[in-house]
């Protein structure tokens, strides 16, 4: 089995590989389209700001190369946003897997710092990506903008409010948190979208 | 509900686990990486890894543990101790490092912060600020470990430090450090108000109720400590069922 990780202008690209290393497999690293189309999974992480990564993932291809991919493809933060229709960071048109909008967050309680950093539940669980998960379980979470509850969410968290923390359609998966530093849970995830998951 | 975050830090000198007691007297309590590790299985949040190592080989030992934390550790971790450029810190994030703290190099060239922001995001990039209460009632930055003081207020240079892009800020209290009277209230409290990014207390965490108060009084996100365990003398799993049973939000 082939997983490919999207390389690309979005950070700790290097920690998915690291995680994947400690739960015994590997990954190839790449931009390459080809290399991409013809891998058995695909992982697309990315920390950053989403205008800039789109604009580079534009001026490569690399968007009409993730949104045509057949095989399961697993979006971790700046990656799940990036596969939603739009977000509010800087106003950007993003790939438009998932129609669900991402928005800045606005906590009416000022004690909410924005962003969230640090260890928050995940919970309604909805997918055999969680197989093996409990509800209300911990995972870190690095973020500023959120997406929207929609038809897709696969999993919920509440930070002034709920938001998606899971999203599903067809053979593309998003997290919202960091399954490659949220410890024990984050591996029993990606071992899901590994070995479990096929389309 | 995100929960507070208990965080120890791991004071490195030539890649072997070290703490000073008010930043001296430095006593060796093991490897990074086994302790990180033991330290990540016990429940630890987050961890810090500060190196005070000052000779030419640093940057390669360094980088050379990062990457060995990297691979090892499933929890985030932050690098920090003499970063003072862009570059130091693409070599940290390239090798597995999550966040980078900046501190003396920072508050010398304050455009630094900008930089970092720029390059890498607000969410990697921790203000480390060591503060001392004086006599005047004021608190003021120190740099170099402790060593030098400066003129300029902790909390004017907290607030600058957010607006050039800083994520998070460690505050540690000179006067509190190594005393394990407990934290630093005040001056914890007056950042975590009126600063929008998280605030790490720092310094005098001797027991649960001091971690207890610092969050339920002063509003910190985050308490970071190191002796009490390297020396077992809190575990973390103990210290987090006792926060918890008081009814504040912990990952258990």
């Amino acid at each position: 089995m082939t997983t490919a990780i999207v390389q690309y202008n979005a950070g700790n690209i290097r920690s998915v590989l690291y995680a994947l290393e400690r739960i015994g497999t590997t990954a190839i690293v790449t931009d390459d389209p080809e290399q991409l189309r013809s891998a058995d999974k695909v992982i697309f992480p990315g920390v950053g700001e989403a205008s800039s990564a789109m604009a580079y993932l534009k001026e490569r291809g690399l968007d009409q190369v993730i949104a045509g991919l057949t095989q399961p493809v697993l979006g971790i933060c700046l990656g799940m946003q990036l596969m939603c229709s739009w977000s509010e960071e800087n106003d950007t048109v993003c790939l438009g897997i998932f129609p669900e909008k991402v928005k800045r967050f606005r906590p009416a309680d000022k004690l909410l710092k924005v962003p969230q950093i640090g260890w928050n539940n995940i919970t309604r669980l909805k997918s055999s990506l969680f197989e093996g998960v409990a509800e209300n379980s911990y995972c870190y979470f690095v973020h500023g903008y959120h997406a929207a509850i929609g038809s897709h969410t696969i999993a919920t968290t509440d930070y002034g409010g709920d938001y998606s923390s899971g999203l599903h359609r067809e053979n593309f998966y998003g997290v919202q948190f960091h399954p490659e530093k949220s410890a024990a849970v984050g591996e029993q995830i990606l071992r899901n979208f590994l070995f479990k998951i096929n389309t | 509900m995100l929960t507070k975050r208990i965080i120890p830090c791991l004071d490195i000198k030539d890649g072997r686990t070290v703490k000073g007691t008010n930043f001296v007297d430095l006593r060796d309590a093991g490897d990074p990486v086994e302790l990180g590790r033991l330290y990540a299985e016990q429940g630890a949040d987050e961890l810090v890894f500060l190196d005070i190592t000052a000779t030419v080989e640093k940057r390669k030992t360094l980088r050379e543990l990062v990457n060995r934390i990297s691979h090892g550790i499933n929890i985030p971790f932050t690098v920090g101790g003499g970063i003072s450029s862009v570059e130091d810190v693409s070599v940290l994030l390239q090798h597995g490092a999550d966040k980078i703290s900046v501190n003396t190099a920072a508050f010398k060239n304050p455009a630094l912060i900008t930089d970092l922001e720029k390059s890498f995001g607000s969410q990697c990039v921790v203000l480390a600020i060591d503060t001392r209460l004086e006599e005047d009632g004021n608190w003021y930055v120190y740099l170099n470990g402790g060593r030098t003081r400066t003129e300029r207020l902790c909390t004017d240079w907290a607030k600058e430090g957010v607006a050039r892009g800083a994520g998070e800020i460690l505050l540690t209290s000179m006067n509190h450090d190594g005393t394990k009277q407990g934290f630093a209230l005040d001056i914890t409290a007056e950042l975590s108000r009126s600063l929008q990014v998280p605030v790490i207390a720092s310094g005098g965490g001797g027991n649960a109720a001091h971690f207890a108060e610092v969050f339920e009084k002063a509003g910190a996100d985050a308490a970071l400590a190191a002796s009490i365990f390297h020396f077992k003398e809190v575990a973390i799993p103990d210290l987090k069922a006792e926060l918890a049973a008081r009814g504040l939000p912990i990952r258990r």
